[in-house]
């Protein structure tokens, strides 16, 4: 691991000073992806800034009948809150279905949303990539790509972001609150992260010293009519090849508004609001669910090792929607997917 | 405790304060030292291993503050003033921990190399209190890798323990 500096700020405002002076700084909290990072060279920060002593560890009542999240929330104590389970089960479950008790105890909120992409390419060094060294290619387009994205790729980066609790996050139309050098703003997740266009090396659109602060939920919804499932190579601990959350408003048999994101397919958490329209006023039914994953995936394109995801995603987005309709969710311990 | 500013300029050492195992230790780490660095090259306590180093294998697994974590992906100074349990913390030879007691009983390893990890992890998944049937215990011990193939008498110790001493039913195959 390359040496660095270590700094251990008192407030939000001295860490944001500490990060936005410094282009080589880095804010850490968990660790558990960035520390991994360094140790590969992939992330070579000269000053880690430690966050976890700061007072953003509470999940909080807002006044829209929602939820604000902090920051330093650990996933595993995000996902077991009382009223979390309650109100957002559907986040409960894609962060349980993610990582292991180990990484959920020490991965923070804030973390989770910034963790980076799992290509094999971004992680060694001793290949080009445009994530990492921007201009140096992407070996991963007509390489080994089984875990690559299926949707919104770009000629420079088919990487994928590996998060399971921001596809919840993306369903459940989730703001982040971020802090930085020129003050406070909220960023709606849709437009949090971002795809690679001709600048795969910014995963998101926060701007140097920018630290996330805490994650809001607006008023709960969906009631039992919500899923996450995720497919992927082994039963637990590891990726999704590809993953659904899905939420359905329900009434007299109908659904009256839809929202789909998927994981593993993707740059970022991927929505699709046409597809969504398309369930709306319908009664659930196998032609109405099939024609929302064809029309979410009408663009999917494979690169070789991951053609399959495509006709994967079309399978779990129509069982997952069978799922929430039924208000029967996917259990994580539970491995059968009815 | 109080917080504290470190202004280095400069990578250097730093003081920080670990009680491991009921110890208390005062210790100069450079930033980059991971805990299971420091608790197997400094100290000396090697119950805990490396097995992959990056958080995908879970024998580093060690207790801070009481909660499982994987001590490869921590590093030292951020755990100043915390209270760290080891597998050398459990029990002794002469006095087992009680899952170390039934990890033996149940034949619940081979190689051996994975159970330090596996124990803490249980240690750890008993205290969080997630998990009431097998499937549960197996899905919140995957951060623990067994290359041996151990799982189904891992889960009968760990279901042992659970189950206050009252004789797990064994799965016939998985």
């Amino acid at each position: 691991m390359t040496p660095f500096a270590y700094v251990r700020p008192t407030s939000v405002a001295e860490a944001v000073a500490a990060v936005g002076s410094s282009g080589t700084a880095r804010f850490i909290a968990g660790g558990t992806n960035l520390v991994d990072l360094m140790r590969y060279d992939v992330e070579t920060p000269q000053t880690l800034v430690d966050i976890t002593r700061l007072p953003l560890k509470t999940i909080e009542d807002a006044e829209n009948g929602g939820v604000v999240i902090g920051a330093l929330v650990s996933n595993a104590d995000l996902a077991y809150d009382e009223r979390i389970q309650r109100d957002y089960p559907l986040l409960s479950s894609a962060i349980l279905a993610g990582a292991s008790g180990q990484l959920r105890n020490a991965a923070s909120t804030g973390g989770n949303l910034l963790q980076r992409t799992r290509c094999y390419y971004f992680y060694d060094v001793a290949t080009p990539c445009n994530k990492r060294e921007p201009g140096s290619g992407c070996p991963a387009i007509g390489g080994v790509n089984r875990i690559h994205a299926i949707l919104g790729a770009s000629e420079h980066c088919i990487a994928t972001h590996p998060s399971d609790m921001c596809v919840a996050l993306a369903a459940l139309e989730a703001v982040v609150h971020v802090t930085g050098p020129e003050g406070e703003r909220r960023i709606p997740f849709a437009e949090f992260h971002r795809l690679p266009g001709d600048r795969p090396q910014d995963d998101n659109t926060l701007k140097h010293g920018e630290m996330v602060t805490a994650v809001a939920l607006p008023a709960p919804r969906f009631g039992a009519h919500h899923t996450y499932l995720k497919l992927r190579d082994r039963l637990s601990y590891a990726f999704a090849l590809v993953s659904v959350a899905a939420g359905l408003d329900m009434a007299d048999g109908r659904i009256t508004d839809a929202r789909i994101a998927l994981g593993g397919v993707a740059h970022k958490p991927w929505r699709d609001e046409a597809a969504e329209a398309l369930l709306k006023g319908q009664a659930p039914s196998p032609a109405i669910f099939a024609a929302a994953a064809d029309h979410i995936l009408r663009d999917a394109k494979g690169q070789g090792d991951n053609n399959f995801k495509i006709d994967l995603a079309r399978r779990a987005i129509q069982r997952a929607l069978e799922q929430a309709a039924a208000g029967t969710p996917q259990v994580q311990a539970e491995k059968r997917v009815n | 405790m109080p917080e504290m500013t470190f202004a280095s300029a400069a990578p250097d050492e730093i003081p920080i304060s670990l009680t491991i195992n009921g110890q208390l230790h005062r210790l100069d780490v450079t930033p980059w030292t991971s805990l299971l660095d420091l608790l197997r090259e400094t100290l000396h306590l090697t119950g805990t291993k490396k097995g992959c180093d990056h958080g995908q294998c879970g024998a580093c697994t060690v207790l801070v503050d009481g909660t499982r974590i994987n001590s490869c992906l921590a590093l030292a100074v951020m755990k100043d003033g915390a209270e760290i349990t080891t597998i050398e913390g459990l029990g002794t030879p002469d006095n087992l921990h009680p899952l170390q007691a039934a990890f033996v009983e149940h034949d619940a390893f081979q190689c051996g190399y994975c159970t330090p990890g596996q124990i803490c992890s249980a240690v750890g998944m008993m205290s969080e209190g997630h998990a009431s049937t097998r499937a549960e215990i197996r899905e919140l011990m995957s951060g623990n890798l067994c290359r041996c193939g151990a799982y189904t008498n891992i889960v009968d110790a760990i279901e042992d323990v659970m189950q206050d001493g009252r004789p797990a039913v064994r799965e016939a195959a998985e």
